[in-house]
């Protein structure tokens, strides 16, 4: 979707302002909320990242830029305990579970918490599907607006670039991210000058590398 | 209840996304309890970079006990993953990394051509790293790292990230203006280096390795370490030998 979050290229955000001796969570709610996404989706039901990225796109523009990275989290969070059907709108409401309700047994003990950061979720696939484009071929980015979860940003649609790597086969975010199925395909590293994407005034030594999924590409 | 014309607004933005995404009514107790309480708060505690109501860690903990009440989460085990992030993995893994590549050339082959093998035998391995390549910066190249579509970062190997690298001002300019960028963080390029910016817009995860710098001949695996800059590895910073503790 053309969402505010695809903001490569935008102009106006203002100074970067690292912050010196910054620490991980700045408040202890922002700790909470990242660590009770991270258990939750460990309990498995209908979520993969691909959604969990198209749920913050969802939030209104104006909300996105205004609100700090945890409170995206944060809305992300109270939408999707309501949508796994594992709250209800009148227990978030109460802030109580409902008399009537069973209660659950957490997937994640603080035991099996370092086991779960360690584990690997790769959404590389095994899948004989055979690549599109070789090392080297021109390839352009389709010039596609779809209105749902993709990671073809607006700065690369319609351009041209080559293909740097071949990383394998993956998961496709875009019908991933719809539960429409993986649809695993080879995704690559695709370099384009900085002149092919913003023009003359850029320099001529400066690269910009996408990862792109086949579908995301024609021969140039 | 404040009015939409409350100065502050943030509050209400996170109230209103938040009770719409959950489809919650509006006086919902975890969606924005408190009311009566965070007008003591709202005028103030201001983040440089976030202007976050402190309210919000009384909603979260409201959040918290309904999702431990309904045993969907363990309160102990939110502890750990809190404290991993805090206290064991961050940049100092990414720095070992570096230092053992800049050591062993052997390594250092490895880690070019099978990034994600070579840091799992250093035992960095987890979500948001299982496939990584890492970019080697010289003399003539400068690779910079970005996700101008969230905030993808290599967790197992720097941790979570910065709120600059997460930040619009960062993910907009990134890929526009790396230079400058750049020189915001004090790095001068020569016109004659190239810059590779790598727009992080799939699973795959980058690690910058930085030039080792020059007067370093003598140091150890693990002083090496020690002068490892997050910055660095993501293609902000140099790394120098001013870092160096004592």
């Amino acid at each position: 979707m053309n969402g505010v979050h695809d903001m490569g290229g935008m102009h106006g955000m203002g100074p970067i302002d690292p912050e010196k001796n910054e620490p991980v969570f700045h408040e202890p709610w922002e700790g909470r909320v990242y660590a009770i996404t991270r258990l939750l989706r460990a309990g498995g039901g209908r979520q993969n990242i691909d959604n969990s990225r198209y749920q913050i796109e969802l939030l209104p523009p104006a909300d996105y830029l205004r609100m700090s990275y945890y409170e995206r989290w944060l809305a992300r969070l109270l939408k999707q305990i309501v949508a796994l059907g594992i709250v209800t709108p009148a227990e978030l409401e109460s802030g109580r579970p409902a008399p009537q309700s069973t209660t659950a047994t957490p997937a994640v003990t603080a035991a099996m918490v370092p086991a779960m950061v360690a584990r690997r979720g790769s959404a590389r696939r095994e899948a004989a599907v055979s690549p599109r484009f070789k090392v080297g071929q021109r390839v352009r980015a389709r010039n596609v607006n779809p209105t749902t979860h993709t990671r073809l940003p607006r700065y690369a649609r319609g351009k041209q670039g080559v293909i740097g790597r071949d990383h394998g086969v993956f998961v496709f975010p875009d019908t991933n991210a719809q539960f429409l199925g993986e649809k695993p395909q080879h995704l690559y590293s695709v370099r384009f000058t900085a002149r092919e994407l913003w023009g003359e005034q850029a320099s001529a030594r400066d690269f910009i590398h996408l990862d792109m999924w086949d579908d995301y590409l024609d021969r140039a | 209840m404040t009015s939409s014309d409350d100065p502050v607004g943030r509050r209400d933005f996170l109230k209103n996304a938040a009770a719409a995404a959950a489809g919650m009514a509006a006086e919902s107790q975890v969606g924005h309890a408190h009311d009566s309480h965070d007008h003591d708060h709202e005028h103030g505690h201001e983040h440089d970079h976030q202007a976050v109501p402190s309210d919000l860690n009384l909603r979260v903990k409201a959040l918290e006990s309904l999702l431990v009440d309904k045993g969907l989460v363990d309160r102990a085990a939110l502890d750990a993953v809190v404290d991993m992030y805090e206290t064991k993995i961050g940049p100092r893994n990414g720095a070992r990394v570096v230092a053992r590549a800049w050591v062993d050339p052997a390594y250092k082959k490895r880690l070019l051509t099978d990034a994600s093998a070579a840091i799992a035998e250093l035992g960095y391995v987890g979500g948001q790293g299982e496939d990584m390549v890492a970019l080697e910066n010289g003399p003539k190249v400068h690779n910079l790292v970005v996700c101008t579509l969230c905030s993808c970062y290599p967790w197992p190997i720097l941790g979570l990230p910065p709120v600059w690298y997460k930040s619009a001002p960062y993910r907009s300019r990134a890929v526009i203006d790396p230079r400058g960028v750049l020189r915001e963080f004090g790095v001068e390029l020569a016109n004659d280096v190239e810059v590779r910016v790598w727009d992080s817009t799939a699973e795959v995860r980058y690690l910058v390795l930085p030039e080792r710098p020059a007067g370093t001949e003598h140091m150890t695996e693990e002083q090496l370490a020690a002068i490892v800059t997050r910055d660095s590895m993501v293609g902000v910073g140099k790394v120098s030998l001013s870092e160096a503790r004592p």
